[in-house]
């Protein structure tokens, strides 16, 4: 009496290849493999370390942006909490405690400090836009208050070998293996556990997200936490790869990220985006960066060209859209004024 | 084909086809309009009715047939040329900007102007004024569109249709969303519309108004003409076999089932100025009816059983225990499910997978070690997608696409694959056609068989008095009536639910 389903739509191969994030991985592959055999130097030793050791906050702090993202919301305030961590860490360690003490202190800070984006976001119900460019002014501004315009570099060399060791001799610093971790534990997160359906249905369509049972307010202020110990994490290891907790660290850096990870293929309005494009997006401005620097390209020239990519990677939805509109209406006959095909089943509205 | 009449009918539509790409949305649509008369345009969704609309009103152009106003063939490549030769097309759901006043809504881009070019203020609110009078209803010229009644709103968007001396009106499934009393008044313009000699096109999926207000009726099925009928010369069944192409049987498959011990009692609920003091009891294998106006505080007594809202005092118990208010999940782990009014905003994720949709409220039984895979939730979403008889090629196809009847599926698959208790149903066949609604007729009759509680809230009184075993009866947030079916008459009904004197008191 009952229908049987088949489970998917599309074989494996289309479903796992035929992505916006694979799309993404294989321009990265593209620039490699270009740099390799046109840009000079890029395949020597140091390359790959520097080019890690400078893109390693991005790829920590685009871990929980992207799942704050994916629920519709944002956190301008990342780079602050990594530069409020990185005094706290240069203060507490001056003060005499060790640096795993005053590390896992500035971490707690972080906490505290997203718990206090995700407290107004999710529970007083403002949006995120604006109270994170709040906090983005607040927590720089308690940073720069703390330490003046002064820097501390007195930190102990062991600790700053360690942020900026390789594993052996393969040239891929040591901080990589945290990253891997962290990124490991949030794709499990994301793909495969009950909070990351939520996640997604949170940023689809919160009110049947709240219907179905999804406790949309906890998932909301648990990401921010998230997002605010990740940062501070990134923050220590900031201060520890150049020796130096300064109030002004890493200004700017939440524009790096959010424009990575959209070029990774998570949507701005919420419900898309996986992690793997993210990861994939975030090489992809690191190497380019990375081998125009090598071919002595300014900086300006440098940030002209990742600009234009986010803006085509953002448009390219539409234009793709627009492009297979197109064709499906030169080959059927008949014109029409209509691109939008009308679902026929649909309700009329 | 047409029915043999004398004269030029105002609008015909003769063969007129429309596909989007290889689908086809009307392969041979056809109607005849005659000025100072009401014509019914009937047919399950997905025959063509809202394309067919759309043409006339200038949103897509046809591929082929003919389209003559007044005999003359025309031809709208915009929704502005269709205005302009006077047809006027008023939506379930109307447009109306909210932070713009009632009369600037109705002069929306004509605003009549005075000297020096500026804006004719006063004229406009006189003009609004006298079309309100017309129409005989009562709102303020100068307030915002902002809080309006949807019946509300489509009376601003007929006043607008008026003040641009509209010949033809169509209104496509105008009270879905509106209460009996916004019905008639809605009705009596209709009616006046039609005095005054405009011809007027009127959808609806609701028999009792169709044969009540129109005197043609023109039946669409799959995108074709099927037939036009006086309305006095025939009946629901002949409507109903004609849409369908085969005879569906009963509407109200309803068969007594044995009733047992009280699952969901509600004692004394209040929330301060939407529902007073509620109580009421729903037993196993019972079907308990929630009638009332729209606005009279069915949904939102359903909303706060189950937890989406909050109330201020009183008590909800699920088979003997009290559940904690305010919170969705602890009505889900009691045992209760609730498939909300508004399908697309809060009973699905369109924009994700019927899988997806299905195992959503189930998923946290499914993983294993905390770990869910897509696999797990097929596996689960398949059987009771299957009971259904949803209608998809596969488990990871989006829910946006469907027909509102495929997606009212989808939802309750997604609750009866908790195994609830309680079923909370509000509104459980609006806007879907008649097959599915027989179909999801016939699945409540058998849950409660099965011993299953049922709360059914709905505005279509034949639905209510078919399925219901007893009929509670809502009127400005207090119940006003208990009605066991035996005893339940539309008179009845209709007399507790505007009984505003026992709710005061």
């Amino acid at each position: 009496m009952s229908r049987e389903y088949a489970p998917y739509s599309q074989p494996l191969w289309r479903r796992l290849l035929l992505t916006r994030e694979w799309a993404v991985i294989a321009l990265l592959a593209v620039v490699v493999l270009y740099s390799l055999a046109n840009v000079r130097n890029f395949d020597g030793p140091l390359t790959l370390t520097f080019l890690l050791l400078d893109t390693a906050p991005i790829l920590l702090i685009a871990l929980p942006m992207t799942l704050v993202i994916v629920t519709g919301e944002i956190d301008l305030s990342v780079a602050s909490i990594v530069g409020l961590s990185s005094v706290l860490l240069g203060v507490l360690h001056e003060a005499g405690l060790s640096i795993p003490v005053a590390g896992l202190l500035a971490i707690l800070a972080g906490v505290a400090c997203g718990a206090f984006n995700g407290f107004l976001v999710a529970y007083v119900g403002l949006p995120s836009l604006a109270v994170t460019i709040g906090t983005l002014a607040l927590f720089r501004g308690l940073a720069v208050g703390l330490l003046g315009t002064k820097a501390i570099t007195d930190f102990p060399d062991s600790w700053k070998d360690l942020a900026t060791a390789t594993i052996g001799d393969t040239g891929v610093p040591v901080v990589m293996i945290l990253f891997v971790v962290l990124a490991l534990l949030f794709t499990l997160l994301l793909q495969f556990t009950t909070f990351g359906r939520g996640i997604y249905d949170t940023g689809l369509n919160p009110e049947a997200a709240h219907f179905t049972g999804v406790n949309v307010e906890r998932t909301k202020f648990i990401l921010f936490v998230l997002s605010g110990a990740v940062s501070a994490l990134a923050g220590v290891y900031y201060t520890l790869r150049f020796g130096s907790a300064r109030g002004d660290n890493a200004v700017g850096l939440e524009l790096q990220v959010i424009a990575a990870v959209l070029l990774g293929g998570v949507s701005i309005f919420g419900g898309r985006g996986k992690l793997h494009g993210v990861i994939a997006g975030v090489l992809l401005i690191g190497v380019i960066s990375s081998a125009l620097r090598l071919e002595s390209v300014q900086v300006s020239y440098t940030n002209v060209i990742i600009g234009l990519l986010l803006v085509a990677s953002v448009m390219s939805p539409s234009v793709l859209a627009w492009v297979s509109g197109k064709t499906a209406r030169r080959n059927k006959r008949g014109p029409g004024p209509q691109s939008a095909p009308v679902g026929v089943g649909t309700q009329g509205r | 084909m047409a029915t043999a009449h004398t004269g030029v009918p105002t609008l015909e539509l003769r063969d007129v086809a429309k596909s989007f790409g290889a689908v086809v949305a009307l392969e041979s649509g056809s109607i005849r309009a005659e000025a100072g008369s009401i014509h019914a345009l009937v047919g399950e969704n997905g025959a063509g009715k809202s394309t067919l609309v759309k043409i006339v009103a200038g949103v897509h152009r046809r591929d082929s047939g003919e389209l003559l106003l007044d005999g003359e063939s025309v031809d709208f490549g915009s929704t502005a040329e269709s205005k302009a030769r006077g047809i006027a097309v008023i939506y379930q759901e109307p447009t109306l900007f909210p932070d713009l006043s009632v009369t600037e809504n109705i002069f929306m881009g004509r605003q009549p102007t005075g000297a020096g070019r500026r804006i004719d203020r006063s004229a406009m609110y006189a003009e609004t004024e006298g079309l309100f009078e017309r129409l005989g209803v009562h709102i303020d010229p100068r307030r915002l569109a902002r809080g309006l009644s949807i019946a509300d709103q489509q009376i601003i968007e007929i006043a607008k249709a008026i003040s641009l001396d509209a010949r033809v009106l169509i209104m496509d499934e105008p009270t879905a969303a509106l209460s009996g009393v916004e019905v008639d008044r809605l009705f009596a313009v209709a009616r006046s519309l039609r005095d005054e000699g405009r011809a007027l096109i009127f959808i609806s999926h609701r028999f009792d108004e169709v044969f009540e207000l129109c005197d043609t009726i023109t039946v669409l099925r799959d995108g074709s003409y099927i037939d036009t009928l006086k309305t006095a010369d025939t009946n629901v069944d002949e409507i109903v076999a004609l849409m369908v192409g085969r005879e569906v049987g009963d509407l109200f498959p309803k068969t007594p089932a044995p009733v047992g011990q009280a699952v969901l009692q509600v004692e004394g609920l209040s929330s301060r100025g939407v529902f007073h003091d509620v109580s009421f009891e729903v037993r196993a294998g019972e079907i308990v009816g929630l009638a009332g106006l729209v606005g009279a505080g069915r949904s939102e007594i359903a909303r706060a059983v189950f937890g989406v809202d909050g109330y201020d005092s009183g008590t909800v118990s699920l088979a003997g225990r009290v559940v904690p208010g305010g919170n969705p999940r602890a009505a889900i782990k009691a045992g209760m499910a609730f498939v909300p009014e508004d399908r697309r905003k809060q009973g699905l994720v369109t924009e994700a997978s019927v899988a997806h949709n299905v195992a959503g409220v189930i998923r946290s039984g499914l993983s294993k070690a905390g770990l869910l895979t897509q696999k797990a939730e097929s596996q689960a979403a398949g059987p009771w997608a299957g009971r259904l008889e949803v209608k998809t090629s596969a488990l990871d196809m989006n829910a946006a696409t469907m027909s509102g009847g495929n997606q009212q599926k989808v939802v309750i698959a997604k609750w009866l694959a908790t195994n609830p208790k309680l079923l909370i149903i509000d509104e459980p066949t609006r806007g879907i056609d008649v097959g599915t609604k027989a179909e999801v007729h016939r699945l409540l009759s058998e849950l409660a068989n099965d011993g299953m509680a049922i709360l059914m809230i709905s505005s279509e009184l034949p639905e209510v008095l078919g399925m219901a075993d007893r009929v509670l009866v809502v009127c400005e947030g207090r119940i006003t009536a208990d009605i066991p079916r035996a005893e339940a008459t539309p008179e009845n009904v209709m007399r507790a639910a505007t009984d505003t004197l026992e709710a005061q008191r």
